[in-house]
């Protein structure tokens, strides 16, 4: 099988003020025809700037590409002028972002911006490139195309954007296309579409694939050949079959465990029922229209169970976990907290519950006050809620961070002086500091690296256990929820469509959108390896 | 779209109202003002006011017929120029204000926008420094600074070109247009330059240029439009400080426009005449915040199309 | 025990601001410029409206490092008490505007819905208004009065710091620490003072500097008209007007007034651009 593409001990440094960055420090890998290459890494490994250094798409300088060579077509794309360049940008090599929301000039028309490529490299008038793109536009499943390519950007979804996205650069039929995370802005159901449509169309044309991901098990099933790389370094290489049973690199090992592939031991639940809820419904007004984003929703959580809430964005889920906590005042029904009904009260005794119900947020980098030390952060709730007095405030802040992990050392310092997955522990340990009964943890994960990820799991179960926690966890990750939770509800458009144990809601599930949901998992090659 | 200037529209009525109302009470508590009886003035004059204002009447009478002779564009008499009503005045000064206007917005523009976008594709390089410390001169030399120093250097010192007037001498359009424009030139710059690096760092200028278009395409076709939004919506604002700013100019340069007229009217007390030009000059403004804002929506298809829906 | 300790957001910013060679020399012209302005009294040796009606107007000597003007007094003693009033306006006129414009948008930005939407659309309707042109007005009815003038300038300035405060307000709020600091059972109080008002005031520091020289503009602009600052007072923008009626006998009459103006405004813009970019290295300049 002929190679399209072959890099070569790629490198490519960052000239900055504080010194020199090896982005891409001596990676290689290829492409065939038909086959996809996977490029693994977590943020900042280099992945992306070594795909589109090779299309002279980084910024030169500070970029400067160091040595290596990248043969496609008889040249070395390395050593070509940008005018050379060009040629091939979009018509043999074309390229498919991340983000479907930013990556489309929101100022011009979808065809417009369609037959761009049409009209530079092969000369077609107007009319004829209008009609060509209409059929590819038809081609990647967007209906009423001809009408659809009078429209703006901002009146497609997500998922349709990233169609608009893929039409653009299949419109030139190229050889290669690398895709740089396609699919991670989208939700899951929406990612299988889009996954699938990109296979149906690489096999049709026989199309190299460079496919840049930071997630192991999307690249289960879609990958021949997987690179890994670590911090611009490369890593490892091999046949996706290698690489998932035999990795080498301790990297790829920890990679590899890091995916939440095992599900939680059964336990009995015949236990108390800690918080019960009741008809609730929270609804938002904005533009004249009311949107019930949680909608009539009953359900209880028992005494030291993790409750998993899954939905994809826009099912309600986290509106639902603030309501029971009062961050947001339902419009109806109850929330009975150890029998204390929640939505009435106020003042004083609104103050003693919260002690006992806490929150972790998502994002780390703005759920912590950026003026304000680990310290104050920590000290805030436990001199609030008189947890200790002030002569034992410096022991009880340094056990909270041993709890969480974090070195003591660190107590001085600000949060921006923390990588994501220290701040999370930071939060947690804010979380945990009034010694709570209830924790609602609002996808604490999601925005972390995927070794990350798994520590942060691991350390929210440890703590479930030696602090006999409750836990709500809200997730969009049914990998995740499988992994840690006892129970599993799932929500969608507002509404509870599905509840029960993890091992009956992930097995045997009841609802169609339960089911279409558990389908567009992927990785499901990984869970069968394993 | 419609529905939008309509709403607009209504917006600026209230606006409009406040100032017409603020000014004629604030006029009314001047001491010595045209309404007070005990003050001489020239009998034509007093005639015209009582007959226009009924002075013998409750204020607020005087206030609603003010109003209606408004709606029917009538600002009455002049105060200092017996038999000339304060129409003819501000018509015999407008065209020459708008004139100077129009060519400071030019300047301010043109210099300015090209200034700015020049600046942005070439951060922290000279291609930036030099004109955005110019845009900053621009912005600290106030009108009546840089009037009279232009006037000294290129009038006087150097004697390139007339140092007063408008229309008289050939040239003599230069300075002025110049000195009132410098300043929003500056702004303008400012403004374009950050908008242009705003949308030259977005992911969308990464999806033209993967399309292996050429750099000039890039920045005409796919940068220019969001870049300069801002610069749009500025105008209207503009538009607020060129009018003040002609105060300056027209009395440095010595040119019958409206904004000398206003300040002579000012100096010499002439109620009539600065009621009336404060009503035409705030309707002026408004009408022009109005258009910058409806053409920014117009070039912003998210805003047009949710009009389109909403309508 | 001794811990290392971290590096605050302000610190960090203030190294930022140091490294901006432009910025800090604005900081140090104005530094020397507020001083010499305050200890003028004691340091010139002429009076301010001492005469030398033999001296007429000079150019620039040994005697009159400026010269001096056609009655023959000090140029530089003239410009230093004009300064004097001139930053005077502009630092009071800007506290003025600050104190509306912060508590006015704190509360609409806290306050939110109906609440918000009324106070804002009263802002919107405002910033519609000809300002400039009724301060004219209010001038030439109500005569030359500074505290009038304060109070005119004021009250055009600080709508678009409410703005600001508003907009900021309004974006802390939705940040997950302020929802943190709720569901740990905090007070509002302690939220505003503790949550959102040090995060909210990078951006009014920056848009506080940058007023000052706003308003002085418009003092001179004003007093450049007859309309501001009167005789026997003085301020730049009077000095400027006088100079500009000789400015073809006597050019320094005009010059070193406008330099002194033009500088301050240069230092001030600067001092606010650099802020700017200390204190929120992402926001572009504009």
């Amino acid at each position: 099988m002929s190679k399209l593409l072959e890099v070569n001990d790629l490198s490519v440094h960052f000239h900055t003020r504080n010194g020199v960055v090896r982005a891409v420090d001596g990676v290689s890998f290829s492409v065939e025809a038909g086959k996809t290459t996977a490029i693994i890494g977590e943020s900042g490994s280099g992945k992306s700037v070594a795909c589109y250094s090779l299309l002279g798409l980084i910024p030169k300088p500070p970029g400067k590409i160091e040595s290596g060579s990248a043969q496609f077509e008889g040249q070395d794309l390395l050593q070509l002028s940008e005018n050379e360049l060009r040629k091939i940008r979009g018509k043999g090599i074309s390229i498919i972002f991340q983000d479907p929301m930013t990556s489309l000039n929101p100022f011009l028309k979808v065809g417009t911006q369609l037959i761009e490529p049409l009209q530079l490299h092969f000369g077609m008038s107007k009319q004829e490139a209008w009609e060509r793109a209409t059929e590819v536009l038809e081609e990647v499943g967007i209906q009423d195309a001809a009408k659809r390519m009078h429209s703006w950007p901002f009146e497609f979804s997500g998922g349709m954007r990233q169609r608009v996205v893929i039409a653009m650069a299949l419109i030139t039929e190229p050889q290669i296309i690398i895709a740089d995370e396609p699919t991670t802005a989208l939700d899951v159901t929406v990612q299988a579409q889009i996954l699938k449509l990109l296979k149906d169309l690489q096999e049709k044309r026989d199309i190299g694939v460079v496919f840049i991901s930071h997630d192991l098990s999307v690249v289960a099933d879609i990958a021949d050949e997987i690179v890994v790389m670590q911090q611009g370094k490369f890593v490892e290489k091999g046949s996706r079959d290698d690489i998932f049973q035999n990795a080498q690199h301790p990297y790829t090992k920890k990679l590899l465990e890091a995916v939440p592939t095992s599900q939680k031991a059964e336990v009995d639940n015949s236990k108390a029922e800690l918080v019960q809820v009741e008809g609730l419904t929270t609804q938002f007004s904005g533009n004249g229209e009311i949107v019930k984003a949680v909608n009539d929703v009953s359900f209880a959580i028992q005494r030291n169970e993790i409750l998993g809430l899954v939905g994809e964005s826009g099912s309600g889920k986290s509106t639902l976990g603030r309501s029971i906590l009062r961050l947001l005042r339902p419009h109806a029904g109850s929330v009975k907290f150890d029998d204390t009904e929640m939505t009435q009260l106020e003042g004083k005794a609104l103050k003693d519950m919260r002690r006992r119900m806490q929150m972790i947020f998502q994002d780390p980098y703005a759920s912590l006050n950026p003026r304000m030390t680990v310290y104050d952060t920590l000290a805030e709730p436990l001199l609030l809620h008189s947890i200790v007095d002030r002569k034992n405030l410096d022991q009880e802040i340094f056990k909270l961070m041993d709890s969480v992990g974090l070195a003591r050392e660190s107590i001085l310092r600000y949060p921006h002086e923390f990588s994501g997955g220290q701040r999370q522990r930071i939060a947690i340990g804010r979380a945990i500091a009034t010694k709570p009964e209830f924790i609602v943890a609002d996808e604490p994960v999601s925005a972390l690296d995927v070794t990350i990820q798994s520590q942060i799991l691991d350390l929210l179960l440890e703590l479930v256990s030696e602090f006999d926690l409750t836990m709500l966890f809200i997730s969009h990750d049914l990998g995740v929820v499988r992994y840690l939770a006892d129970r599993i509800l799932v929500m969608h458009q507002g509404e509870l469509v599905e509840s029960g144990t993890t091992n009956q809601v992930m097995n045997f599930p009841q609802q169609s959108y339960t089911q279409r949901l558990l389908q567009a998992i992927p990785g499901k090659s990984l869970a069968v390896n394993s | 779209m419609w529905r939008f200037l309509t709403w607009r529209l209504l917006q600026a009525i209230p606006v409009i109202l406040a100032v017409i109302t603020i000014t004629f009470f604030l006029v009314r508590a001047a001491p010595g003002g045209p309404f007070s009886t005990e003050k001489a003035v020239h009998p034509q004059v007093q005639a015209a006011l009582e007959a226009q204002y009924r002075l013998d009447q409750p204020m607020i009478q005087q206030y609603l017929s003010y109003l209606g002779d408004l709606v029917q564009g009538d600002l009455g008499p002049s105060f200092n120029f017996p038999g000339r009503s304060v129409n003819e005045l501000i018509f015999s000064g407008l065209p020459i204000t708008a004139e100077l206007g129009l060519y400071a917005m030019l300047v301010a523009v043109l210099i300015g926008g090209l200034a700015g976008v020049f600046a942005a594709l070439k951060p922290n390089s000279l291609q930036d420094y030099v004109p955005m410390s110019l845009s900053m001169i621009g912005i600290c030399m106030p009108s009546f600074l840089l009037g009279p120093l232009l006037v000294l250097i290129f009038g006087i010192w150097l004697d390139w070109l007339p140092i007063s007037g408008w229309g008289n001498s050939p040239g003599d359009k230069v300075l002025p247009s110049i000195t009132l424009g410098a300043m929003y030139a500056g702004y303008i710059a400012r403004l374009s330059r950050s908008g242009m690096l705003e949308v030259l760092s977005a992911d969308y200028l990464r999806t033209a240029r993967a399309k292996g278009l050429p750099e000039r395409v890039v920045i005409a076709k796919h940068a220019l439009r969001g870049g300069l939004l801002p610069v749009i919506t500025f105008l209207g604002p503009a538009f607020a400080g060129l009018l003040s700013g002609s105060f300056v100019v027209e009395t440095v340069f010595q040119i019958p426009g409206l904004g000398r007229f206003y300040i002579q009217a000012a100096f010499n007390r002439d109620y009539t005449m600065i009621l009336g030009t404060t009503t035409f000059l705030a309707a002026l403004i408004v009408f022009f915040n109005l258009l910058s804002d409806v053409i920014a929506a117009w070039l912003n298809p998210r805003l047009r199309y949710q009009f389109k829906k909403a309508s | 025990m001794e811990m290392p300790k971290g590096v605050s957001l302000w610190e960090d910013a203030s190294v930022r601001l140091r490294k901006n060679k432009l910025a800090m020399c604005g900081l140090v012209f104005l530094v020397v410029m507020v001083l010499l302005c305050l200890i003028t009294p004691w340091i010139v040796p002429y009076g301010y409206e001492e005469q030398d009606l033999r001296l007429g107007a000079s150019a620039p000597s040994a005697a009159h490092w400026l010269g001096t003007d056609i009655f023959g007094r000090d140029m530089l003693t003239r410009i230093l008490y004009g300064g004097r009033v001139s930053l005077f306006v502009g630092f009071i006129a800007t506290f003025v505007a600050l104190i509306i414009g912060v508590t006015y948008g704190a509360i609409a930005g806290y306050a939110g819905g109906k609440v918000d939407s009324i106070m804002m659309r009263l802002v919107d309707i405002m910033y519609a208004l000809p300002f400039m042109i009724f301060i004219v007005l209010l001038m030439v009815v109500f005569g030359r009065n500074l505290v009038l003038l304060f109070m005119a300038i004021g009250a055009v300035e600080w709508l678009t710091m409410a703005r600001i405060v508003r907009g900021q307000v309004q974006n802390l709020k939705q940040q997950e620490f302020v929802e943190a600091a709720v569901s740990i059972g905090q007070s509002p109080f302690a939220i505003i003072w503790k949550h959102l008002i040090p995060n909210a005031l990078g951006p009014v520091i920056v848009y506080t500097t940058l007023t000052i020289p706003n308003v002085m503009l418009l003092e001179a602009f004003l007093s450049f008209l007859g309309l501001g600052i009167q005789p026997p007072s003085s301020s730049w923008g009077l000095l400027i007007s006088y100079g500009v009626e000789s400015m073809e006998e006597y050019p320094w009459l005009l010059i070193f007034p406008g330099v002194a103006l033009a500088l301050t405004l240069f230092a001030l813009n600067f001092l606010g651009d650099g802020l700017r970019d200390a204190l929120d290295p992402k926001a572009s300049r504009d």
